[in-house]
């Protein structure tokens, strides 16, 4: 355990319940009629799911930067984020959005599509170049395919969902989307979080991390597992949810020793805090139509990144 | 206890090399450059696969060897000091004790006094120069008190003062009873220091004995090509070029 544990642990528990309040109508428990009802069905889901989705982007970028040792690494970068939106587009094509369930199963066999393809060609030899290569072609191919099917979309009406889905929300969730992306990106975070000794390992390079006896194939297949449930499940109840995977890690960082293995948990937390207090904020904002969640985070992801070239630049200098 | 190469071949790299390392000896591996080295090294280390041949620890063969056995016995140290973040300097020594599933502090504090980096301790691992990098890498290896430590030019990018420091500890280890294995491009250091020399010549055996008799000037001339003669007493020789 570690302070940034204890630390984001906390803020997230007083951010938790204060999140609840905030919205286009700011809800008074004891004044507001029906409060009890807009709690638990609408804001407490809505606030878990930023939570669940926060921790799982979290996680997976602060294990992928581990993995590829180097702290501009993205979970974006396996290709799983958007071989699961190339999923869901499929359902969003077809009109299958009609079931509740469909989007978000054609979202997961999107995710699980990608990670067996990436599998298949980066798996049996652990080469990181390789890998890091199969990620890009994948999220190039499954980007073209969504490309195409807004392109040749049956109706306007078939495009305009795709095209809002794609910019990630946490709109009108309920509780169907909590238990279908909790169990997922849990048992994900657990996979990443239990790669931490290996990635500590491979700090000093793939050649001493195998003499130290870590399963570099064993590792990759991990994380491969890891990311795919957390970033799979993530698109697939809230679509595509840029930058938490690439800003949280940089900011955890400098609150721990710098091992990988003491990072993951921590960025969980500050995901989940980031996404949860992203999302209260598109709510509070006084716009006519909400916010996308996605584009929110993007215009708070890209300057910030900026930022941290300069001061890269800065350094070297 | 022995590390063996039984007619090893690797790839267009390695061809047919037979040869058993013992333990308490320094031995350098010498060779032009692209003769195989570090092919031999990595095998020795278990990290290649073998096309034809084996490498055998003791009675059993390397490659089946667990992963995790296999690293509480061999230490290796790769010639790219890479440290991709900025860890302390102790928990990178710690490292060293993965296979071991511990970080018993007992082994790490006698890595650590063997090296005379306890003043290191407690700072971070990139704001150490070459030098201090290079005693806190082999300090990592002997935290895990291997019986056999494999280092690919261990001395490369240190200046004269640090590369005989090194060779002091390495050779402290070889006489606490540690096979030390150490690919050498410095002929002199490979001379004086090592107990045994093996040359490789385009992935084969080109000699392999004490060192005078290894690196003789003949072998310098057919393995290396160039005239040059050894000058100097016993132990403190340097070679010259004729």
């Amino acid at each position: 355990m570690n302070r940034a544990v204890l630390l984001f642990g906390l803020l997230l528990a007083i951010a938790l319940p204060l999140s609840l309040l905030a919205g286009r109508v700011w809800l008074w428990p004891d004044a507001t009629p029906n409060a009890a009802i807009i709690l638990a069905e609408l804001r407490l889901p809505r606030a878990l799911l930023a939570v669940i989705v926060g921790a799982g982007l979290g996680a997976a970028g602060a294990a992928m930067q581990g993995y590829l040792r180097n702290p501009l690494a993205d979970p974006g970068l396996f290709g799983i984020a958007p071989g699961a939106a190339l999923g869901a587009v499929v359902a969003l094509w077809f009109g299958y959005t009609a079931s509740a369930w469909l989007l978000p199963l054609f979202a997961l066999l999107g995710a699980g599509g990608a990670m067996a393809l990436l599998a298949a060609i980066a798996g049996r030899t652990g080469g990181i170049a390789l890998f890091t290569l199969a990620g890009l072609m994948v999220a190039s191919l499954a980007g073209a395919l969504t490309a195409l099917a807004i392109s040749m979309a049956p109706n306007a009406f078939a495009m305009s969902e795709i095209v809002l889905w794609l910019n990630g929300a946490l709109t009108d969730r309920s509780w169907r989307e909590v238990l279908l992306a909790a169990p997922l990106v849990g048992l994900g975070v657990l996979l990443l979080w239990r790669t931490g000794k290996s990635l500590d390992a491979l700090t000093l390079g793939e050649p001493v991390a195998r003499s130290l006896g870590v399963n570099t194939g064993a590792l990759l297949w991990m994380l491969i597992a890891g990311i795919g449930l957390t970033v799979g499940a993530s698109v697939a109840v809230a679509g595509i949810i840029g930058f938490v995977g690439l800003i949280v890690p940089h900011l955890v960082r400098p609150l721990t020793d710098s091992r990988p293995s003491q990072l993951i948990l921590p960025s969980a937390l500050a995901g989940a805090l980031l996404v949860l207090l992203a999302d209260s904020a598109v709510r509070v904002l006084p716009f006519v139509t909400e916010l996308r969640l996605g584009i929110a985070l993007s215009l708070l992801g890209a300057p910030f990144f900026l930022w941290l070239l300069i001061r890269m630049r800065r350094g070297l200098e | 206890m022995t590390l063996a190469a039984q007619d090893l071949s690797i790839g267009v790299r390695l061809y047919d090399v037979s040869l058993a390392l013992e333990t308490g000896k320094i031995t350098a591996i010498c060779g032009p450059n692209g003769a195989g080295k570090s092919t031999l090294l990595k095998a020795f280390a278990g990290l290649l696969q073998a096309h034809a041949g084996a490498v055998n620890l003791d009675d059993s063969s390397l490659a089946t060897l667990h992963p995790r056995e296999r690293a509480k016995r061999i230490g290796y140290l790769p010639q790219a000091h890479e440290i991709a973040w900025d860890i302390p300097v102790r928990s990178l020594v710690e490292l060293g004790r993965m296979a071991h599933g511990d970080t018993r502090a007992e082994p790490v504090d006698a890595a650590i006094a063997a090296l005379n980096i306890e003043p290191l301790q407690d700072r971070r691992a990139q704001s150490l120069s070459g030098g201090e990098t290079a005693r806190v890498l082999l300090a990592r290896v002997l935290a895990g008190e291997p019986a056999w430590i494999l280092a690919d030019e261990p001395l490369a990018a240190l200046d004269i003062g640090h590369q005989l420091a090194l060779l002091r500890h390495l050779r402290a280890a070889a006489d606490q009873g540690a096979g030390v294995v150490l690919v050498l491009h410095d002929l002199a250091h490979a001379m004086n220091y090592a107990d045994r020399v093996i040359v490789l010549s385009d992935g084969r055996l080109a000699a392999d004995g004490e060192p005078e008799a290894a690196l003789d000037v003949s072998t310098l001339q057919s393995v290396w090509k160039v005239d040059a003669q050894w000058i100097g007493a016993d132990g403190k020789r340097a070679l010259i070029a004729r």
